[in-house]
Order: structure tokens, then C-alpha cells, then sequence
């Protein structure tokens, strides 16, 4: 048994310990917008904020999980009110099937907050952390998208980080 | 995946005799999980030692650093005294993996985690490294990811860290507890060991020994460069990376630490590369005669044959670069 706040309300998370953050949340506070891809750790879309850091949750043991904070896709917007990623994700037609889409969002979510740390990337460099194109696809390079529609996602976070120059920039 | 007990530990002085060959340390769990899904690894007891107070950073003696087994991949490459003083060691952390991974994956764990090729994973073919005896699928199978140094015909598979790439030219050691509480310090250089006759032991360690501690002693002098080559510009594993630390006196080679990722199952420190280099004027002749000296030895299994080229191009280029003499030296 295991005490974690899902999206700000307490929940006990009764697991056997062999199961996995991403089965949890799926299966008992019944939050199914985390998908479950490859289960591996190599697709992204079970992407989760834990103790506000992205994460793959299916690579998470639930057990693990006692005393943290969770969040997930439900909890970044607030019902019908979305999330300005999940705007500009519809702004910008960010997804095909949608299937990796709240992954995504977690995942792009997280990543601002980390350039606004002033974390750096593998093509960062010396230097301060500037958001450009080059470091999203480097930084969301942990989400695939089947449907290919890198370009939009781009376009989408960058916009929504306010970084979106001409439209079309991104994507070059 | 196979039942477990799970037990959380509070602190070191806990582990004891449960830590045995039969219980694993838990730590980030992004390489330990995913084995025991495929039930590669499985442990009858999963000691977990994420609450351990082992998560920092502390300034140590002589200008060294001295780094807590859990602190993360990303704490680590952000750290602003490793970006300063070893970048190396950032770079080749931000080569690896992807974000959400570095998030979890703690130093400790990047040691230890286990190799990446096909026959280790895929439980339906043989391999000497899961199943001692067993036969080895990549030995004349699909190789193309395989070791050209150090192999031997039990095991061709190669270590897939970078950071300890990184480490190993940086001569980092780690600091070892076992579980009756007794301490030792080795370099990570002779942390982890050629497969030999033995190839499912990855590194020297006993079982139920623990890193409490990785040390960063004070950086040597010169510029370090890392360069990772793999099949996409991201997310992916090494098929040869390049960690190299160069200082020059008037065009002549006065320090050099060079290491290899992706050649061997253990990340590759050249010496001889090195002793080839100390003292010699920094040309594009004595880079070339440098690689070829620490890659005499080296053999490819047909997959894997263009990285003894690979590895040579990489490092006279790494080489080149880290002398500041892009373009110059190419008599």
C-alpha cells in the first residue's frame, strides 16, 4: 500500500509491488489518459510528472511512489479548461492518432520548466540555455510519434512557450 | 515479471545479510525494471535504497567532487561545478538516454547497467551472459553493435554507458560498502572486467555490495571533448564515442587521458594510445599512429567490422579537435 497524491487529492495505491506506476494509475484511480506504448522506457507515452520531474512510469514501481506527488495529463488542465500546451497542441495539429499525445504534453510541460532552470541539453553547449528548435526535438527526443507529426509538435511547444517566430520556423 | 519481496531501506547501516546474489539494489530501476519485465533479472528481493541519504554533491578534498550514488543523471550533467571543470562528464551524461530517463537514472545505476545487445534481451536465443553455458547467438549472428576489444569467445557484447566513458578518463573511483559494513575503494577503471570465462559478471563487485560514492578527483589539465557516432542524432546507444582530455606545450602533447564507449564490454581506457601521443608533437600523423597503437589488437565479427575504422577516424578526429587544429593538421 502506498500513499501518493495523483493531481493534488491522496490516494492509496494498493499493489502488489510488482506493478508499475503507469498499470496503477491506469487501474485504480481509473486515470487512463497515460498511455501504455512499448511498457519499455523507449516511447514516452506514459510520460508522468513524479515529485514534478518527467518520468516514464512504466518504468516506475508504484511501490516506489509512497509520500510523492504525481501528475498526470488530467491534472495539467482543468476539465474542459486546457492547458495552453493542449491548445497550441490543437493550434498547431501536434497529433495524428492522438495515442502519444498526453505524453507528449507531460513531457513538453516538464521541459520548459527544465530550459527555465537553466538545464542544459546534449546541444547546449557551454553556454545558457536559449529555446530554439533544435532544442525541442533534442529534448523531446524520448516521445516518439507514429504519425510523424514532429514538425507540429515543435511548432506547438515553441509557441506556447512564446518562441515561435515566423510560422514554418520551427520545423527547418 | 517475477514475485518479490520489497523491502525499503533507510539507511546504509540496514543492509546486511539480505543483501545477497539472490536481492537487488533498487535505485531509479529505469535499466533493472525493464529486465526483470523480460525476467532477465530475477531477484528474490528487491532492496530498495532511493530514500538513502545519497543524493548529494559535496566538494571534496584537492579540488575533487565527490558524488552521491543516487544523485541523478541530470543532477550530475547540470551540476554548474561539472560544467565547468568536467565538462566531459556532462557532455556524455546529455549524449545518453533521453530526459525522462536521466531524471530517474542515478549515478550508481548508470555503472551498473547491463548491456544492451540483442541476445542478452531476447530470451529465445542463447547467451553466455543470462545463461553461463548456454552459447552466445552474437558471436556469428547480428553483431553489428558488438565489442572489437577485450572479447572473448564466450561474450562480444560491449558496456553502453556513456557517463562511465566519461569517468574512466577522468579516473573517477567509487567507493564500495559491502554488507558487513566494511569499505574499499577501487577506480572505476577496474570496476567492471572483460567477460573472459566468465562473461554474466559484468564488474568486480561481491554480491550484496553497494557504490555508496563516486570521487571526481580535481580535473586534469587541458581541453576535454567527448563525441558520441550512433545510427540517429539522439536516443540512441554509442557505436563508438570518444572521451578525451588534451593539454599542449608548444604544439607538443604534455597530458593526454583518452577513453573508448562502445568497443568493449567494459568502457576502454587507451594507454597505449596514450603513451603513443605523451611527448610528441600534436600532428594529425601522431593522432593516426596513436589510434592504430590501441587498435592493433582490435577484431570485428563481420557486423561489427567498420568500427575499427570508425574508432580510428573518431578519435584522430576528437584528437583534432580538442588541439584546436580543425582543418590545420591534415599533413
Amino acid at each position: 500500500m502506498a500513499a501518493v497524491s495523483v493531481n493534488g487529492q491522496d490516494v492509496t495505491l494498493n499493489a502488489d509491488p510488482r506493478t508499475t506506476l503507469l498499470d496503477t494509475l491506469r487501474e485504480q484511480p481509473g486515470l487512463t489518459g497515460t498511455k501504455k506504448g512499448c511498457d519499455h522506457g523507449q516511447c514516452g507515452a506514459c510520460t508522468v510528472l513524479l515529485d514534478g520531474r518527467r518520468v516514464n512510469a512504466c518504468l516506475v514501481l508504484a511501490v516506489q511512489c509512497e509520500g510523492c506527488e504525481v501528475t498526470t495529463i488530467e491534472g495539467l488542465g482543468q476539465g474542459e479548461q486546457l492547458h495552453p500546451l493542449q491548445q497550441a497542441f490543437i493550434r498547431h495539429d501536434g497529433f495524428q492518432c492522438g495515442y502519444c499525445t498526453p505524453g507528449q504534453v507531460c513531457s513538453a510541460y516538464a521541459m520548459l520548466e527544465e530550459v527555465a532552470n537553466g538545464e542544459p541539453s546534449d546541444v547546449t553547449g557551454d553556454g545558457e540555455v536559449r529555446l530554439c528548435p533544435a532544442e525541442v526535438r533534442e529534448r523531446m527526443s524520448g516521445n516518439l510519434c507514429r504519425c510523424g507529426a514532429y514538425a507540429n509538435i515543435v511548432d506547438a511547444i515553441l509557441d506556447s512557450a512564446g518562441e515561435l517566430g515566423q510560422r514554418g520556423e520551427a520545423g527547418q | 515479471m517475477r514475485p518479490f519481496d520489497y523491502q525499503r531501506i533507510g539507511a546504509v547501516e540496514e543492509i546486511g545479510a539480505q543483501a545477497s546474489d539472490r536481492a537487488s539494489f533498487l535505485a531509479g530501476g529505469t535499466n533493472l525494471v525493464d529486465l526483470m519485465k523480460h525476467e532477465i533479472e530475477t531477484p528474490e528481493q528487491l532492496l530498495d535504497i532511493s530514500r538513502l541519504d545519497l543524493a548529494r554533491i559535496e566538494d571534496g578534498e584537492d579540488g575533487s567532487l565527490q558524488v552521491g550514488t543516487l544523485v541523478t543523471n541530470t543532477a550530475l550533467a547540470s551540476d554548474a561545478r561539472v560544467r565547468q571543470r568536467w565538462p566531459l562528464l556532462s557532455a556524455a551524461l546529455l549524449a545518453g538516454a533521453t530526459a525522462q530517463l536521466r531524471n530517474r537514472a542515478t549515478t550508481g545505476g548508470n555503472l551498473l547497467q547491463r548491456t544492451r545487445c540483442y541476445y542478452f534481451y531476447d530470451t529465445a536465443r542463447p547467451c553466455n551472459k543470462r545463461n553461463p553455458g548456454e552459447g552466445c547467438g552474437a558471436f556469428s549472428g547480428h553483431n553489428r553493435i558488438h565489442a572489437i576489444l577485450g572479447a572473448s569467445e564466450q561474450c562480444i557484447a560491449t558496456h553502453p554507458s556513456d557517463m562511465a566513458v566519461a569517468m574512466v578518463a577522468l579516473d573517477a573511483g567509487v567507493r564500495l560498502r559491502a554488507p558487513d559494513g566494511s569499505e574499499r575503494e577501487l577506480p572505476v577503471e577496474e570496476l567492471h572486467r572483460l567477460p573472459g570465462d566468465e562473461p554474466q559478471r559484468d564488474t568486480v563487485l561481491a554480491p550484496g555490495e553497494l557504490i555508496t560514492w563516486v570521487h571526481l578527483p580535481a580535473p586534469p589539465p587541458g581541453r576535454q571533448v567527448y563525441r558520441k557516432v550512433r545510427d540517429r542524432s539522439s536516443y540512441a546507444f554509442a557505436l563508438v564515442s570518444v572521451g578525451v582530455i588534451l593539454a599542449l606545450k608548444d604544439g607538443t602533447v604534455s597530458s593526454v587521458r583518452i577513453a573508448f564507449g562502445g568497443v568493449a564490454h567494459k568502457p576502454w581506457r587507451a594507454r597505449k594510445a596514450e603513451a603513443a601521443l605523451q611527448g610528441r608533437p600534436a600532428t594529425e600523423e601522431a593522432f593516426l599512429k596513436a589510434a592504430n597503437a590501441e587498435l592493433a589488437d582490435a577484431k570485428g565479427y563481420g557486423g561489427n567490422d567498420f568500427k575499427i575504422p570508425l574508432a580510428r577516424r573518431t578519435l584522430v578526429a576528437v584528437l583534432r579537435d580538442a588541439a584546436g587544429k580543425t582543418g590545420e593538421a591534415r599533413a
